[in-house]
């Protein structure tokens, strides 16, 4: 009688030990952003890239409309690659979109504009990084969608595609 | 030349709690810094880290310790922004409590049958 239930101890101890590690095979090892939660927009004062002169957070997205704050970089690969759609995106009137340049060289920011177009409204300088991580990025290029209330709706890291264009496009009818 | 005595020892004193509470935030902020994890590369803390992350999460911390806020408080700022993963020290919560209370139990049970045996053998 006591072996037996010494063994069902056994047995119910390995079965938890195997139900934790089996769950911890399918949780990533690395850090998985969540691209649906739904936040506050940052309370911020930043410098624009085309007056240099300072603007707060409420001043920026004070319209009654939807924004995309676009964090961007010239030095940045996969920025050019996603910076057509950018501009696909700002003929869009319902939408506005915000660039936060990010850890750059000025002219070539500035360059990187005249060559490929401006689809920003307004552009904030983010000398530092910080901004950034008011808004929750960790790397460059990411891209926060802001509804009509204010709230961070979604986030997409990485260059926007096609499909992502589509996708906002269809939030935002 | 009193007054002068006194003007410099009254220098010394605030300059000296100056260097105190500068100190006393290097040594908070390198805590807090060790206790972050860097997003970019994995397994290093943000105070290891060499990343542009990990350059500009310093800084916040750095302005948030300059605003008054407290470790804790750091945290949380951090937390809202990447989530618990951001830190090593995971918090107690719901997702948590096995992960805090299984050492607790499997010590409790441990100590348990060691109990009984010693029991056991002491009677024999």
């Amino acid at each position: 009688m006591k072996n037996k239930f010494s063994l069902f101890i056994i047995v119910i101890f390995l079965s938890f030990c195997f139900v934790i590690f089996y769950k911890g095979l399918d949780t990533p090892n690395n850090y998985t952003p969540k691209v649906n939660e739904k936040k506050n927009i940052p309370t911020f004062k930043a410098k624009d890239f085309n007056s240099d002169s300072y603007i707060n957070s409420d001043k920026i997205f004070e319209e009654n409309i939807f924004y995309i704050v676009n964090i961007w970089a010239s030095w940045c690969v996969p920025c050019r690659t996603e910076h057509p759609l950018l501009m696909q995106l700002s003929k869009n009137q319902s939408i506005k979109l915000i660039g936060l340049n990010y850890r750059d060289n000025f002219n070539n920011a500035k360059n990187f504009i005249d060559d490929f177009g401006n689809p920003y409204s307004r552009i904030l300088i983010d000398k530092d990084g910080t901004l950034g991580v008011e808004f929750g990025a960790y790397g460059v290029p990411e891209t926060f969608l802001i509804d009509k209330s204010k709230f961070i709706i979604k986030k997409f890291v990485g260059p926007i595609n096609q499909e992502i264009v589509k996708e906002i496009e269809l939030i935002i009818k | 030349m009193k007054i002068l005595k006194i003007f410099i020892t009254l220098f010394l004193i605030m300059n000296f709690f100056e260097l105190k509470s500068d100190e006393i935030n290097d040594v908070l902020k390198s805590k807090i810094l060790k206790n972050i994890r860097c997003l970019i590369c994995q397994g290093q803390s943000v105070y290891d880290s060499e990343s542009e992350f990990a350059s500009s999460i310093k800084l916040i911390v750095d302005r948030k310790i300059g605003e008054g806020l407290k470790e804790k408080q750091i945290y949380q700022f951090l937390r809202e922004k990447y989530g618990d993963w951001v830190i090593f020290d995971p918090q107690v919560n719901k997702n948590t409590y096995v992960l805090w209370l299984l050492p607790l139990l499997l010590f409790l049970f441990g100590g348990a049958i060691m109990y009984k045996k010693i029991q056991k053998n002491n009677e024999k």
